[in-house]
């Protein structure tokens, strides 16, 4: 075996988002990709599609990074609550509302899943629109009109709904819904903006 | 970052609304309009449609998914490649349905 | 340890082919679903100009070239109407109190009331047409 094979690897076991690569056309973290379940087929390998390859199985993450950053990912508030009165409390349901999207590891198996992303690069894509929602819908955070990034062009509104980035997130963060359910929340901000103006927030 | 002001929550929300309609009342219409009346299931002699809350009915009915359609087949052509065009694909698609919207309530007030 | 860039313009970009959604089942099915609403358009502008020369218009339609037609119609409607009500479980998601409703339940209840609304249809136009 080539000895140079470049590729990216670490926890081997599914929670630090390193290996993904398309295994016989599918995104998949590799670590999670065992040969038993594919012998004797033939298994064929390849960096993760829709990145730019540096080499061999390794892709440049650059864009992914800078749309993570793009939405804000950190507790927004308009004003801080100070050390004093202790810390922020939540409700199991107000968890609840926004937990299943702080699984996220990260491993862009849903960017590769994506055609909208492999036809429009300049989509925020489905991890960082998951990681906006995230904060948006924390009972902690203030900053929803700061992520106006989700709500623009090439934000939300480049998604068709085609539901591959849920299927193949291996933690179940499922983008998808995090996406629809922005854009069910903008439309709705956009109605009452226009036809209620008086009740800006 | 500027932010820009989209109008694309129109589309959306026109979008969403015709594949509410269209969902739920599409498929019995077309048995109504495809095989039960040319089949001779049932008779109608297009008296009803004069009704103005069935006119109103068949305006909603006819107009929404129509917004429905041109939302979708403009990201679907986009995605098959079409994208160059795409502005080109906007005034066809979404202008089909504006123009579609009017030709339809002037058919409608005509009965 | 400050990561070093690589520049883009020297990296390898794969393209997409525009026939990427015959490659994969779920893509294709992705695309028919959406040209379904093709389907609909058509089938709405023969409903919108039925009332004109109406019993005209309905015997052209019991011709075996318009019956297949809207055979093919009435598949790709309840093909959307059944992909809309599987997102619309994703998109709004349902609760009785503080649990929420599966979304194969939530998607049941949608064909549930798809199935009343139609019979209401039905029976509406039964009882009004004349």
């Amino acid at each position: 075996m080539d000895g140079t094979l470049s590729y990216r690897w670490s926890c081997r076991m599914g929670v630090c988002g390193s290996c993904g690569m398309m295994v016989n056309g599918t995104p998949k973290l590799t670590c999670a990709a065992f040969l038993r379940d594919y012998y004797p087929q033939e298994i064929r390998v390849e960096p993760l599609v829709n990145f730019p390859i540096i080499r061999d199985l390794v892709i440049d993450m650059t864009d992914f990074m800078e749309k993570l950053k793009s939405v804000k990912p950190w507790i927004i508030r308009k004003e801080e609550k100070p050390v004093s009165e202790g810390e922020y409390l939540q409700t199991p349901a107000e968890l609840e509302a926004f937990h299943q999207f702080t699984q996220c590891i990260n491993c862009m198996l849903c960017y590769a899943a994506c055609p909208v992303y492999g036809l429009e690069p300049k989509f925020l894509g489905p991890a960082a629109i998951a990681l906006g929602y995230r904060y948006n819908m924390d009972s902690r955070d203030q900053g929803k009109d700061q992520r106006e990034i989700i709500g623009n062009h090439d934000g939300i509104w480049d998604c068709t709904f085609v539901g591959e980035c849920s299927v193949v997130c291996p933690k179940h963060v499922d983008p998808a819904a995090a996406i629809q359910r922005s854009k069910v929340d903008v439309t709705k901000n956009w109605f009452q903006s226009i036809l209620m103006p008086w009740g800006q927030r | 970052m500027a932010t820009e002001k989209t109008i694309e929550p129109l589309w959306w929300g026109l979008f969403s609304a015709g594949g509410v309609v269209a969902a739920f009342l599409v498929p019995i219409h077309i048995i109504l309009v495809g095989f039960a009346v040319p089949l001779g299931w049932t008779t109608d002699t297009g008296a009803l449609y004069r009704i103005w809350w069935v006119k109103l009915y068949l305006f909603v009915l006819i107009v929404l998914p129509l917004y429905h359609w041109a939302h979708r087949f403009y990201f679907t052509l986009n995605d098959m490649g079409l994208k160059p065009i795409s502005k080109l694909l906007a005034v066809l698609c979404y202008g089909g349905a504006i123009v579609g919207t009017f030709v339809t309530a002037w058919i409608l007030l005509k009965i | 340890m400050s990561a070093v860039r690589p520049d883009p313009s020297k990296l390898y970009h794969r393209k997409m082919p525009a026939t990427w959604w015959l490659t994969n089942r779920s893509y294709f099915l992705f695309m028919l679903r959406e040209l379904s609403s093709v389907f609909i358009a058509v089938q709405i502008y023969q409903l919108s100009n039925g009332p004109d020369a109406y019993v005209a218009f309905t015997q052209k339609l019991s011709s075996p070239g318009w019956i297949l037609f809207h055979l093919v119609a009435l598949l790709f409607a309840l093909y959307h109407s059944f992909t809309w009500f599987q997102s619309s479980a994703v998109v709004l998601p349902l609760r009785i109190g503080e649990r929420s409703i599966s979304r194969p339940i939530v998607t049941a209840l949608h064909v549930g009331a798809w199935v009343m609304v139609s019979l209401i249809v039905l029976v509406l136009f039964l009882a009004l047409k004349s």
